[in-house]
């Protein structure tokens, strides 16, 4: 029961609430009825000048077919824009698009145009609206635009596997050399894996700022980056926070660590196949053993990182083994998907999306591993042997990536 | 290449090393090359898409043929006079199909009305400015140099009479002579100024032709070229000429910021009067390149029916806009 004294204090529930509910639409009231303003009778003056339209179009994308090119465009700018001419290599040139010449604010559309483009060589284009205005775009290398077949996918999936899936795995079967080391040596693997994920996150965290970039204005790509790392490192910490108040007893910090890791070091690696998959469909890269291999060697690391966190588990053998292979799944599998995706229909928006998700979920498990070896052991943090994995891991992150070249 | 890899634009065929299944897909597309015989690199797919709106505006059709003889009287002394009434306006011009320009033009139209006299008449040009910058009308030829457009500068809502006697005869060019020169040039502010000889020149079939170009976005480069200001549209409607026919072309470049423009006849040659004023002395060729401000009239015959292309023979502006086509008939 409510004491009286309280009671007093407050006017009736029933009415308070009303009443506030009230306050919460005027403000949306007022807003709505400045808008309808503006729309029905115009802007104040000031705005009413002669100036020439804002117009902005994006070409998001490239493809070639034979004998044809398609332009992916987006209109990011305030207002709708009349594609009416286009020119390929400072020569006008036929072309429909589809659905409508017109492209509103937000929307998108395909221009295409039948040209007799020369594999291997650069084109450029420009696309003039009704008011004069030029849009250039181009494209670095001229060549077919892999359709989304069999091959494809086959290739894709090979690709995937090799580069992300099997050396996150073989990585992963470090698990039994960690099991039961020194504490000391535990830590100098910990803080390997911490210069492992710092050197992933601030990779992921600059190819997300390099994507975010490229988005239309209007979609304001550094937002997007912002709120992917907030959504990653607040997601992470309720789920812990929520996964210690459901399960207190018998909970496994350290296997949470571990799956942790095995997802942030997933979107990092579909981001990678988002940049694989693009960068081969665009002509870029060719798929060559080289490349493969570099991505082996990087990638065998990242299952170092996630088991180190688990040496010593209280998991029986048996139930670890489902385990790793759910952990060398999480992390290596998304490579897959990401190549298909990337080289079919790539936006900008949903890259710096999931690069920046990857980049934040990498940071924040840096954070609860360097948190986890402070708990085992404040004096330990600094020490030379743990400075000295620290190191390692950037080196071996950086030595690996040389054979990555691109 | 098999081994280096990535990142550089490089064009080296992709170097492929993952199984077969990759292979094949390579196979594929060679062999797509190859069944797609639709592309024979013909004029088909190049231009402008559309037409321009003629019912509306300006028609270049029309243009070719128009020549403005201005209202004819005669002083005392038998002197034969022209008054003409030029008015500069602010205008949207559609300079290629569904493309505007904020173009300042004389009556409206760009190039301007083309100016027609005989050597030794008194030419009276009305000029009023209804636009909203400062204009005057600059002629070649010869005059007096208070009657020159350069100096006295006619504010808008301002009026002046410039009057001279029409000569030498030959082909000439007025234009805007305001500050900054490039912008009042370039938005429109030209046309073409002919003197006939008293005895006239031999019976043809006359046509005027500007060569210009308009940078839409303002930044110094062209992004449309053409003759008589609508990209492409004598390709796309071409000038009937009839075989056999003499026809005179008065040509003028008003080009701007591009140093030179040309004019390159197909499958003919003709003669080439430089500036018009002389008609014992002139030059047989098939292409003519002329500096800003510079003219010439041509004069050819064209022999049998056919499809004869002309164009700048800088192929960029060709593509860009400046192709046309004589469709000769018998």
């Amino acid at each position: 029961m409510i004491s009286e004294e309280s009671s007093n204090e407050q006017p009736p529930a029933s009415s308070s609430i009303g009443f506030r509910m009230l306050f919460a639409f005027v403000p949306m009231g007022l807003l709505g009825l400045l808008i309808a303003l503006f729309i029905s009778f115009g802007p104040a003056g000031v705005f009413q000048a002669g100036f020439p339209p804002i117009e902005e179009l994006d070409v998001e994308r490239i493809t070639f077919e034979p004998n044809q090119v398609s332009l992916h465009i987006v209109n990011g700018g305030p207002e709708s824009v009349t594609i009416a001419q286009v020119s390929v290599d400072e020569a006008f040139w036929n072309f429909t698009t589809s659905p409508s010449n017109t492209v509103d604010r937000l929307q998108r559309a395909v221009i295409t145009l039948p040209y007799p483009w020369v594999e291997g060589e650069p084109l450029s284009f420009a696309i003039v609206s009704s008011t004069g205005i030029v849009f250039e775009s181009g494209a670095e290398i001229s060549t077919i635009t892999p359709s989304p077949d069999g091959n494809y996918i086959i290739t894709f999936s090979l690709l995937g596997i090799y580069a992300g899936l099997i050396p996150v795995l073989i990585g992963l079967l470090w698990f039994p050399f960690l099991r039961n080391l020194h504490q000391k040596w535990i830590h100098f693997f910990l803080s390997f894996t911490i210069g492992l994920l710092l050197f992933l996150g601030v990779d992921s965290g600059v190819e997300a700022i390099e994507s975010a970039l490229e988005v239309a204005s209007a979609f304001q790509g550094f937002s997007i980056l912002l709120t992917g790392l907030a959504l990653a490192v607040l997601a992470i910490a309720g789920i812990n926070n929520w996964q210690d108040a459901r399960n207190s007893v018998g909970s496994d910090s350290s296997l949470r660590i571990a799956y942790t890791i095995a997802f942030g070091i997933g979107l990092h690696n579909f981001g990678e196949g988002l940049a694989i998959g693009t960068a081969y469909s665009t002509g870029l890269i060719s798929l060559g053993t080289f490349l493969v291999i570099g991505f082996a060697v990087h990638n065998t690391t990242e299952g170092l990182a996630i088991v180190s966190p688990l040496s010593k588990t209280l998991l029986t053998p048996k139930s670890m083994i489902a385990h790793l292979l759910a952990l060398g799944l999480i992390a290596g599998f998304p490579t897959v998907p990401g190549a298909w995706i990337g080289g079919f229909s790539f936006s900008p928006i949903w890259n710096t999306l999931f690069l920046s998700i990857g980049a934040g979920a990498i940071f924040h498990v840096s954070w609860q591993i360097w948190s986890s070896i402070r708990t085992t052991s404040a004096a330990a943090l600094g020490s030379p042997l743990n400075i000295l994995g620290f190191l390692t891991g950037l080196i071996v992150m950086y030595a690996t990536g040389l054979l990555i070249v691109g | 290449m098999k081994g280096s890899v990535v990142g550089a634009a490089g064009t080296a065929g992709m170097a492929l090393a993952l199984g077969n299944s990759q292979a094949k897909t390579n196979t594929t597309q060679t062999l797509d090359f190859g069944k797609e015989d639709l592309f024979d690199h013909s004029h088909e797919f190049a231009g402008t898409v559309g037409d321009i709106d003629i019912a509306s505006d300006f028609d270049p059709m029309v243009f070719l043929e128009q020549f403005d003889f201005g209202t004819k009287s005669q002083l005392d002394n038998g002197q034969t006079v022209r008054d003409y009434n030029i008015v500069a306006v602010d205008r949207d011009i559609e300079i290629a199909p569904g493309v505007k320009f904020p173009a300042w033009t004389y009556n409206g139209q760009v190039p301007g009305p083309t100016i027609r006299a005989t050597e030794g008449d008194l030419l009276r040009i009305n000029f009023s400015n209804a636009g909203t910058h400062p204009h005057t009308i600059h002629f070649h030829g010869v005059h007096s140099p208070k009657m020159d457009g350069v100096f006295e500068v006619i504010k808008p809502g301002g009026q002046f009479m410039y009057e001279f006697e029409a000569k030498p005869w030959g082909l000439h060019l007025y234009h805007c002579h305001a500050v900054p020169l490039k912008r009042h040039l370039h938005k429109g502010l030209y046309g073409t100024f002919i003197v006939d000889p008293p005895a006239g020149r031999p019976a043809a079939r006359e046509m005027v032709m500007v060569m210009n170009g308009f940078s839409t976005q303002f930044d110094g480069a062209n992004t449309f070229y053409a003759v008589n200001t609508a990209a492409f549209h004598y390709a796309k409607q071409p000038i009937p000429v009839k075989v056999g026919q003499l026809q005179r072309v008065y040509l003028t470049n008003l080009t701007e910021f591009d140093l030179i423009n040309s004019f390159h006849l197909h499958a003919d040659m003709f003669r080439l009067y430089r500036t018009g004023t002389r008609m014992d002395h002139y030059e047989i060729t098939d292409t003519v390149m002329l500096c800003q401000g510079e003219r010439a009239i041509l004069e050819f015959t064209l022999p049998e029916p056919g499809s004869y292309m002309f164009h700048a023979h800088q192929s960029e502006f060709a593509e860009l806009g400046w192709m046309g086509i004589f469709e000769a008939h018998e």
